[in-house]
């Protein structure tokens, strides 16, 4: 068994393969070179990993424990299932880890502002929570479509202490959400720190989100080794920018072995157009200041993304995962807003857990790879989120009756 | 030698800036498009803009985004960008403005010849960073055109050298840090910028961002080769209650303008 990832493909200018870069205005090139310096010496120093392992510790809940989900996994083929449950973390999903990360970054270059953008408002809660924890001023921009979609995460930001400014432009959803945050960047750059919340955007965002991200991948390792004695044949996790799913992968990269699956929001299907599977569906292309692939027309304009889940509603993804596909390190499969919620009620009731709807994404891949695979493999998944925030949603989609 | 060159070397011989005029391609409809233009060079406009609108603008204000929604409602694609340049460089020096994923997606090379086949000076790229544009430098050289980028008041003394050194045409000075859009002054930082770029370069500067009235253009002309006025104009075709009154004010504002680059020095 390897000790260390063996394909860096990360430090190459920010490039992954043809993907990644910087296409951003130069105004903000002198902010991005900050954060990437900061990024860097940070990584050195032992102050700064003893501070955010500490806030793991004693504020988020880290290392987050594995559950193994036997009943979930008599309906996938009987393969061994493995739950990382970031769902348990402070906030409710594996975006604290990135925001711990980025808000103690904010600090070190003397910053007392923070935008962040939010689709499912998981990441915008986890922003609020850590601008309230360490004094920062924060305001939040989330499509108005989403905002009605998580209202219950709209009132947390609230309560929290931050501004929620509803964006009216677009398809109002998250790809507006990052417009609108990129323009108040770029006006208030000298103040601001931008928290992009997932492994997209310019570098040094990919490289910096996956940095504080890999901690899941690392646990997860050891712990599946010591339940089962060898590592899982699949790792796999839903992707909607792509930073829960880079964030488990990260480490089993140099473990030719294991399998590692991203499943993303086909919506209605990709056939019908209707759907935010940007790899399965998508072209290579520049969104939001990164090569990657995008859901785009003949010419280069953006095409709206569909899903049920507010967080994998995004027509770009991550760049790393555009080279881990086109080398054929890591496969993406299009799960559609059917199959999702088919998992989401069996992981309810089978054991217990509410997910998030985007986690269910990754949870109905499970089902159809235990049943490919059958009751000799042993199939990890990233619980990337609870799904308090989507009770409402999902009581409307299954007809029960609120109140 | 391009078109707007030559119309640099000229406006340094009146002692005067130029000015540029800025309308997105199929705005307020395609047709309308081709008028505005006429109206621009009804108005004196030097040279003209012609914005390949896109979906996700993220350097421009509340107005050019609301434009930009209009011409792609208008069915806005290549095709219709270069009609207008077409339209435009036949009577002026003209470039394109646009966002870098339609060149990406069009193919860096044929979108080059393009600009050159349709009488095009150059193309401005304002996400397109120096690091990103080995393909775009030879493609543009191929085709004779100018490459022009966007420097910012952020930009550093080292990095400003790197970027106007990769610039022909001119170099387009952001005059503040934020989106396009009419502003009620000109920041006085624009003037220490445009010293700052003259130390690395010989090449014209223009500067864009928030100018839309005469007294501003006269100000900025006072220190740059060109004076770049965008949302003025398209607010001017918002606020008017029909086309043909919108494309009066138009050349109205043009004519202004224009006696404003005149007055710097
Ligand atoms: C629980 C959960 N999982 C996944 C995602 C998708 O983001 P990413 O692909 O960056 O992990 C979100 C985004 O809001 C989320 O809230």
């Amino acid at each position: 068994m390897s000790t260390e990832p063996q394909i860096d493909v990360s430090q190459i200018l920010g490039h992954f393969g043809p993907y990644g870069g910087r296409f951003v205005p130069e105004a903000l090139i002198g902010a991005l070179e900050e954060l990437e310096e900061a990024h860097r010496s940070s990584q050195l120093d032992p102050k700064f990993g003893a501070e955010l392992a500490e806030l793991h510790r004693t504020y988020s809940g880290r290392p987050s424990i594995i559950t193994e989900a036997k009943r979930f996994a008599e309906h996938a083929g009987g393969a061994r299932i493995i739950l990382k449950r970031e769902d348990l973390n402070h906030t409710g999903s594996h975006k604290i880890n990135n925001v711990l990360g980025q808000a103690l970054l904010t600090k070190r270059m003397g910053k007392k502002r923070i935008i962040a953008e939010t689709g499912a408002g998981q990441h915008g809660v986890a922003s609020a929570t850590a601008a309230a924890l360490m004094g920062l001023e924060c305001v939040v921009y989330m499509g108005e479509e989403d905002t009605k979609r998580q209202a219950l995460n709209v009132a947390r930001m609230k309560l929290l202490g931050a501004d929620v400014i509803p964006v009216t432009s677009g398809s109002r959803t998250l790809k507006d959400a990052i417009n609108e945050a990129m323009r108040d960047w770029v006006t208030n750059v000298e103040t601001t720190h931008y928290l992009l919340g997932t492994v997209a955007g310019p570098h040094p965002f990919p490289t910096m989100v996956r940095d504080f991200h890999k901690i899941i991948g690392e646990e997860t390792r050891e712990q599946v080794l010591a339940l089962t004695g060898r590592l899982p044949d699949v790792v796999m996790a839903c992707v909607g920018g792509g930073s829960n799913a880079i964030g488990i992968f990260h480490r089993f990269i140099s473990d030719p072995s294991v399998r590692l699956i991203g499943l993303e929001a086909g919506g209605d299907g990709v056939e019908t157009g209707r759907h935010a599977a940007t790899i399965t569906g998508g072209t290579p292309g520049v969104l939001h200041g990164t090569r990657s692939y995008v859901l785009q027309d003949a010419n280069g304009q953006t095409v709206e993304s569909h899903s049920i889940s507010a967080g994998l509603d995004y027509p770009g993804v991550g760049p790393e995962h555009a080279y881990l596909h086109d080398i054929g390190r890591a496969e993406y499969r299009a799960i559609t807003d059917e199959q999702a919620m088919h998992a989401f009620a069996l992981l309810c009731k089978t054991e217990g857990i509410i997910p998030a709807i985007e986690t269910a994404h990754a949870l109905a891949g499970a089902l159809q790879v235990g049943n490919e695979l059958g009751k000799d493999a042993i199939i990890v998944i990233n619980l990337s989120g609870r799904g308090d925030k989507d009770v409402n949603t999902a009581a409307d989609y299954f007809g029960i009756p609120l109140g | 030698m391009t078109a707007l060159d030559n119309l640099f070397t000229k406006v340094r011989a009146e002692n005067r800036a130029a000015l540029i005029a800025y309308i997105p391609a199929g705005f307020p409809s395609q047709a309308g498009c081709h008028r505005v233009i006429a109206a621009f060079i009804a108005g004196g406009v030097d040279a003209i803009e012609i914005g390949f609108p896109y979906s996700d603008p993220v350097m421009d204000g509340p107005t050019i985004q609301a434009a930009s929604v209009t011409s792609l409602e208008n069915g806005t694609g290549a095709a219709e960008v270069f009609q207008a340049l077409a339209t435009a460089s036949a009577q002026v020096p003209a470039v394109v403005m646009t966002y870098w994923n339609p060149i990406e997606k069009y193919g860096i090379n044929e979108f080059s010849s393009a600009i050159a086949a349709n009488g095009g000076s150059g193309v401005i790229t304002p996400d397109l960073t120096i690091e990103e544009s080995q393909g775009w430098i030879s493609a543009t050289d191929k085709s004779a055109i100018n490459p022009i980028y966007v420097v910012a008041p952020s930009t550093s003394d080292a990095r400003l050298s790197q970027v106007t050194a990769k610039c022909s045409g001119f170099v387009y000075v952001a005059s503040v840090m934020g989106v396009t859009g009419a502003r009620t002054s000109v920041s006085a930082g624009a003037a220490d910028l445009v010293a700052r770029v003259r130390r690395t370069t010989s090449l014209p500067v223009a500067v864009g961002l928030g100018v839309s009235t005469r007294e501003q253009a006269k100000g900025v002309a006072a220190y740059a080769d060109g004076v770049i006025v965008g949302s003025a104009f398209i607010k001017a075709l918002q606020d008017a209650p029909d086309e043909d009154s919108g494309l009066a004010a138009v050349t109205e504002l043009a004519r202004e303008l224009s006696k404003g680059v005149r007055e710097g020095r």
